[in-house]
């Protein structure tokens, strides 16, 4: 993922470009909103997607609240949610957040059709969205610009997922299926995938033979974000109930429920289900 | 015991062997299965083993508590007051966790609160968020089962007339019944879109810009009025084909003694009409009240229980956590509380309408 702009929305607005060594910090960004809404030019100065309801919401919010030093669960443990959710660190990520939308820099309701073609039409200033939402926006623009995660104190933090292939344990051809998978990830394959669908490949031989994140490619830059920033999502059985109640509790403050209140709530929530489970095995 | 019934109707009995069966697997039997699993912890997928816990998940759902404090005092015994004059309390979060002093009361949150001269009583729930779900499908039973059920029957003597293409219009009100539910929550979610909406738009150019664009589904106290509008929309066809079928069986010499008597048509309407209608009235009411409680994929299309839990119901509750949370013995305990609700108010319903001889 990374903040998606133009060149010309920077320069405009009289703004540092922010480098992967140099990130933005909270201070700049917030100025950048600041700027872009005070300009007059955009509905909104920026887009972070709450169209986008589901697993987008831990998946894209989830790097913030780590950056400012929170998490959504304790990962030394794995057991507990408490002063990670709803510590010092938590509620001043809630707060900034809740700042967000009571501040009218961004929707807390958003019509999905403006997540889709919002920032490619001119709505908005800044957009916090993937790699594959990124050809439509090279399509509309010829400055774009993706640019590093906000650095809220505690490093600048992307979401990161892939996927893997497996075998069963009980299979009884592990040999075959080993044998297909072995075929299936040729790099020739993997950069055809990825031309197709847009999607980072997963060898860099394989980056290497593909039109956008080859050396030089468009969108080789998120290369160089998945590998600098971005942080896996908690590693848990818990994290289906874990990633449901935090949705739920970034849209209560996204809708201006108390910070402090929702994110104990949240903790209380995500910690009963743990322990309702016998601790998912940890 | 083979009666009559039973032998001579083996025909009968193979025909509707099939659909018997279904019904009994796929209705019947998630019946007792949602019984059995709501006294368990079972999870969707889940190595650890079934466990039954009796009647934990109940409590854990419907337990509520009051808790009355007095102000925080100096001192010197006086009141401590914020700047605004409101008496300042001892943490909630205090009594309701970790606190040996108060065992009742561990895990709840406060649900709703009231001022008593200067102490604060604070109603506490274990999980607010149901109770929540339980007043808006109450409250959207109480204001859908009377105004869909009246206007049903307005529409419904609009269209018993002999006029020419009255066809067309039964067609015309019978239509959103037939669109899927999940299809006129789309359409409605961009009607009702807070910055480019066609309703807002609508009402800017009646008032000529002056009433302002509202967030119908973004704001806490709209959201629930518009799908509630939605709904009765959508539904209020079916049954004013309903209350037309009830029209059309009133005798129509009725009609004629009464307009030979020279009545007026309010007087035609409460003393022909009406009486003729009650048992369709019966049927109506309690199908509306059934319907409404089943209140579901219009939340889940259009607010996701969202904003501030002002649309939660009581069946998107028990998916968000049975399927959602993969918590399927407490989906099983909603299920089985909402089927008591139910049978509890159309036992009511039944009893209140009763024919009294």
């Amino acid at each position: 993922m990374s903040l998606v702009t133009r060149q010309s929305t920077l320069d405009a607005l009289g703004l540092r470009t922010p480098t992967l060594e140099q990130p933005w910090t909270k201070d700049e960004f917030m100025d950048a909103l600041a700027k872009a809404k005070a300009s007059g030019k955009y509905e909104f100065a920026f887009d972070p997607g709450t169209a986008w309801t589901g697993e987008w919401y831990p998946y894209a919010f989830s790097p913030f609240l780590q950056s400012f030093g929170g998490d959504i669960i304790d990962r030394t443990t794995y057991k507990s949610a408490e002063g990670k959710l709803n510590g010092d660190a938590g509620v001043a990520f809630g707060e900034w957040w809740q700042g967000l939308f009571k501040d009218g820099y961004a929707q807390a309701t958003q019509d999905p059709a403006d997540r889709d073609a919002g920032f490619n039409s001119g709505k908005y200033a800044f957009s916090w969205n993937g790699n594959w939402a990124a050809i439509g926006t090279l399509a509309a623009y010829d400055d774009v610009l993706f640019l590093p995660a906000p650095d809220f104190g505690a490093g600048p933090k992307i979401g990161a997922a892939s996927w893997q292939f497996g075998v069963s344990a009980k299979s009884a051809h592990p040999d075959g299926a080993a044998k297909f998978i072995e075929f299936a990830l040729q790099d020739k394959y993997l950069a055809a995938f990825s031309d197709g669908i847009g999607l980072i490949p997963a060898t860099a031989s394989a980056a290497a033979l593909t039109e956008n994140y080859k050396p030089g490619g468009k969108l080789a830059v998120f290369f160089d974000l998945s590998a600098k920033q971005a942080l896996v999502r908690p590693v848990t059985p818990g994290y289906v109930v874990e990633a449901k109640v935090f949705e739920k509790a970034l849209a209560d403050i996204a809708n201006g429920a108390s910070v402090a209140d929702t994110l104990d709530a949240a903790v209380d929530e995500i910690d009963a289900d743990i322990e309702k489970n016998g601790n998912y095995g940890f | 015991m083979a009666s009559k019934f039973t032998r001579s109707n083996r025909v009968g009995w193979l025909m509707a062997g099939p659909a018997a069966f279904l019904i009994a697997a796929f209705v019947v039997l998630p019946f007792i299965f949602a019984i059995i699993l709501s006294f368990t912890n079972q999870r969707l997928i889940s190595p650890n083993p079934t466990e039954f816990i009796g009647l934990s998940n109940y409590e854990q759902l419907l337990g509520v508590g009051v808790l009355s404090l007095e102000p925080e005092r100096d001192a010197a015994g006086a009141v401590l007051r914020d700047a605004e004059g409101v008496p300042s309390y001892k943490a909630l979060r205090s009594y309701t966790r970790n606190n040996p002093e108060y065992p009742q009361f561990d895990g709840m949150r406060e649900w709703f609160s009231f001022q008593q001269g200067d102490n604060r009583t604070y109603v506490l729930a274990r999980d607010v968020v149901f109770m929540k779900a339980i007043v808006n499908t109450f409250i959207f039973v109480i204001v859908v089962a009377p105004v869909q059920a009246g206007l049903a029957l307005v529409l419904a003597l609009l269209i018993n007339q002999r006029l020419k293409g009255i066809n067309l219009f039964r067609a015309i009100y019978f239509m959103p019944v037939v669109v899927s539910i999940v299809v006129v929550s789309l359409l409605w979610r961009f009607i009702y879109d807070g910055s480019s909406g066609l309703l807002n738009n609508l009402l800017g150019a009646l008032s000529f810009g002056a009433i302002p664009k509202v967030d119908w589904l973004g704001n806490p106290s709209t959201a629930l009025g518009a799908i509630i509008a939605m709904s009765i929309w959508q539904a209020v066809g079916f049954h004013m084909v309903i209350w037309l079928s009830g029209l059309q069986t009133i005798s129509p010499s009725l009609y004629e003694a009464a307009a030979i008597e020279g009545s007026s048509k309010w007087q035609v309407f409460r003393y022909v009409t009406w009486p003729g209608l009650r048992n369709t009235a019966v049927l109506i009411l309690i199908v509306i009240t059934m319907q409404a409680f089943s209140l579901f994929s219009q939340i889940d299309v259009m607010t996701g229980g969202g904003p501030l839990d002002s649309t939660q119901t009581i069946v998107f509750q028990a998916v968000e956590r049975g399927y959602g949370k993969q918590d399927i013995s407490g989906g099983s305990t909603i299920s089985v509380i909402l089927f008591v609700i139910v049978l509890s108010i159309s036992l009511l319903q039944r009893w209140l309408t009763r024919e009294k001889n």
